[in-house]
């Protein structure tokens, strides 16, 4: 069994669940109606693909446990995410640059990805990517009126980018499973990502009056399980039907 | 500071058909106002291609003048195809 | 010029013609002002609706349900929208219409003053709360404004899962456990009684319902549709097994439909009047919202506009 690409998987299922997870946090609060159907349309876009992540996983693992088993049981500690994807919506700001940051990683990994040669993985890549181009073209359209809007949303979503960036790093700092599936030719070298990504990135900005902060010390650990602080409440929200009323029908 | 404009959504239901009016919403501009439709009007596949126009943009026909409009048509039966009576066998015409 | 009188008879034949009035055409200003009640408060209602539901979303029991509840909290956002674009065709625009709900002017269905408390309430708001809208907005798809009759089809089209995702959850609890099965049951004891004051006052009590039916606003009174949704959902908890919460419910051979109690009215006047469990929770985050989002449509605007500056 390959145990890299299993890990790689749940890595990418877990972004997407808990980012998913986020967004439907938005549900009901948004600025707009229009808006607050979007996000949910994107929330529904990473829940989904959760799903296609963890069956594959299941598939792979043989061993009987089903998508909600891998949502709903395991510990903090065996969370795979980015830690981007915990971070707290706080305001329509960080929302957008959370989102557009995942977006213009998402976009170039899936792209590589649709022509991955594990087959499985590379068909979930195609239907996430043709997602993943809306969702980046929402979030940088967003980018670019909230930095050229007013003097309040340029404040605001400069603060936004200025307190998330810590985060991006984790993107392209590839775990030991990350690099053994490199050497396997199963996902693109992380260079080729964040090239790709600091393209978009730039384009953006110069679009849309923020400033790009420098590079420093990059928040790192949840790809290998150690998160931060907000991780156990969004588990200790998903999980607790499931942990009250474990092994149930719903 | 000014509300978003309210645009009219016109959406071709699949490639063959006219765009039909679906309904309105808000949006800052024209291009915000397609994606709004896109999650708003066409959750369920409902579409291939959207037009929008802001509603300013729409001129009416005044319901009053209903009777001087369309009236004068009513008439005219010979635009119909079934005013001429042909011979049986070639009726299919 | 025609006068008044004459104006409002053509109007009437038109009605009872089933011809449908547009927004162009000339309609009694009683009429415009009682569509833009009704349907706004319905609007209002789909929106302040996604809040008692929302609150479940984080914690879902699983990952299918937990799709399915935010397609379904989607919709009503969107049927929210039409119904918004509906009343904007009678010459008001949405902001002043949600000015009206914030300051607690219009009003909504006091349904969703109730809490949502347990994951069997997903299934109980679906199948009860929703069956009722559905009773409610299946007449509406004949109502005589047009913009509205549109707008209820394109909803009813759509809510035809609402009802179904619901049933399906008790369904499963009602199969499940013992703890599952006591979540529906106590569920469908919270639900039940807010459900039947969702057709609103008694016949005898409502100041609208005459004037209406003329202009066949409503197709039905709301005694009418009360009655229908109870024939309709008794043998529904009957296979699911749980127990309507009404003593007096029993089947009348003679009418050819259910018996059942009188609605505690007194608490139905206190529930609109604002004293329902969550009035003051929904309208904060309502307004919680609307303001947060202040800024955000602002720079929307702003940025639009120089755009459209730069290219003019």
């Amino acid at each position: 069994m390959n145990e890299a690409l299993i890990k790689y998987l749940l890595s990418l299922g877990d972004t997407s669940l808990i980012l998913g997870q986020r967004l439907g946090e938005w549900c009901g609060h948004g600025p707009v109606l229009e808006q607050d159907i979007a996000m949910t349309n994107i929330s529904l876009d990473y829940i989904g693909r959760a799903r296609l992540f963890y069956q594959y996983v299941c598939e792979l693992q043989n061993d009987g446990q089903n998508e909600d088993q891998i949502a709903f049981m395991r510990e903090e500690e065996d969370y795979l995410n980015l830690l981007l994807a915990e971070y707290p919506n706080k305001d329509f700001a960080y929302t957008i640059a959370r989102q557009f940051f995942l977006d213009s990683y998402f976009v170039p990994l899936f792209e590589k990805l649709s022509s991955s040669s594990d087959e499985r993985l590379s068909q979930i890549a195609a239907k996430s990517l043709k997602e993943s181009h809306y969702h980046f073209r929402w979030s940088s359209e967003w980018m670019v009126r909230l930095g050229d809007g007013t003097e309040e949303s340029n404040r605001r979503i400069q603060e936004a980018v200025q307190h998330l960036w810590e985060y991006t790093g984790e993107m392209f700092q590839y775990a030991s499973y990350e690099n053994d599936l490199t050497q396997q030719s199963l996902i693109p070298a992380a260079e080729i990502l964040k090239e790709a990504w600091a393209f978009h990135i730039q384009r953006v900005f110069s679009e849309s009056r923020i400033n790009r902060p420098s590079d420093g010390w990059w928040q790192t650990g949840g790809k290998s399980g150690r998160h931060t602080e907000h991780l156990g409440y969004i588990l200790s929200d998903m999980q607790y039907m499931q942990r009250v009323h474990p092994g149930l029908d719903w | 500071m000014k509300n978003w404009p309210l645009f009219e959504i016109f959406i071709r239901s699949r490639n063959g058909l006219d765009h039909k009016h679906v309904g309105s919403l808000h949006a800052s501009d024209a291009q915000m106002a397609i994606e709004n439709a896109r999650d708003v009007y066409s959750r369920r596949l409902e579409g291939v291609s959207i037009w929008v126009v802001e509603s300013k943009y729409i001129t009416a026909s005044d319901p009053g003048d209903k009777d001087a409009m369309f009236e004068p048509a009513v008439d005219k039966i010979y635009r119909h195809p079934t005013f001429y009576k042909l011979p049986k066998e070639v009726d299919h015409m | 010029m025609k006068d008044q009188e004459q104006l409002l008879k053509e109007f009437q034949e038109k009605i009872d013609r089933e011809e449908k009035i547009e927004p162009k055409d000339w309609m009694p200003e009683e009429y415009r002002k009682t569509l833009i009640r009704q349907i706004s408060q319905h609007a209002h209602s789909e929106v302040v609706g996604m809040l008692p539901e929302g609150n479940w979303i984080t914690r879902a029991p699983n990952l299918r349900r937990k799709a399915i509840l935010l397609a379904k909290i989607q919709d009503e956002a969107g049927h929210g929208l039409y119904l918004y674009s509906a009343a904007e065709t009678l010459g008001i625009d949405r902001d002043t219409l949600i000015d009206e709900l914030l300051s607690g002017k219009a009003k909504y269905s006091s349904i969703f003053n109730y809490p949502a408390l347990t994951w069997a309430d997903m299934g109980a708001i679906g199948w009860l709360v929703d069956g009722a809208a559905i009773v409610n907005q299946v007449a509406l798809c004949r109502t005589s404004y047009g913009p509205y009759a549109r707008a209820m089809v394109r909803i009813c089209k759509e809510e035809s899962f609402h009802q179904r995702q619901g049933y399906e959850i008790l369904l499963a609890l009602c199969r499940g456990n013992a703890a599952q099965k006591k979540m529906a049951q106590d569920s469908l004891n919270r639900w039940w009684w807010p459900s039947l004051m969702m057709f609103g006052p008694s016949d005898k009590n409502s100041a609208h319902t005459a004037h209406s039916m003329n202009w066949k606003i409503k197709r039905f009174t709301n005694d009418e549709l009360r009655q229908k949704f109870v024939d309709m959902t008794v043998p529904q908890a009957n296979v699911l097994g749980i127990k309507i919460p009404d003593d007096k419910l029993q089947w009348n051979e003679q009418r050819g439909h259910y018996d059942f109690g009188e609605i505690n009215w007194e608490e139905f006047n206190h529930v609109v009047k604002g004293n329902g469990p969550c009035n003051r929770q929904r309208l904060d985050d309502r307004r919680k919202a609307h303001e947060e989002g202040q800024w955000v449509r602002d720079a929307a605007m702003a940025y639009a506009e120089k755009r459209s500056n730069k290219i003019a």
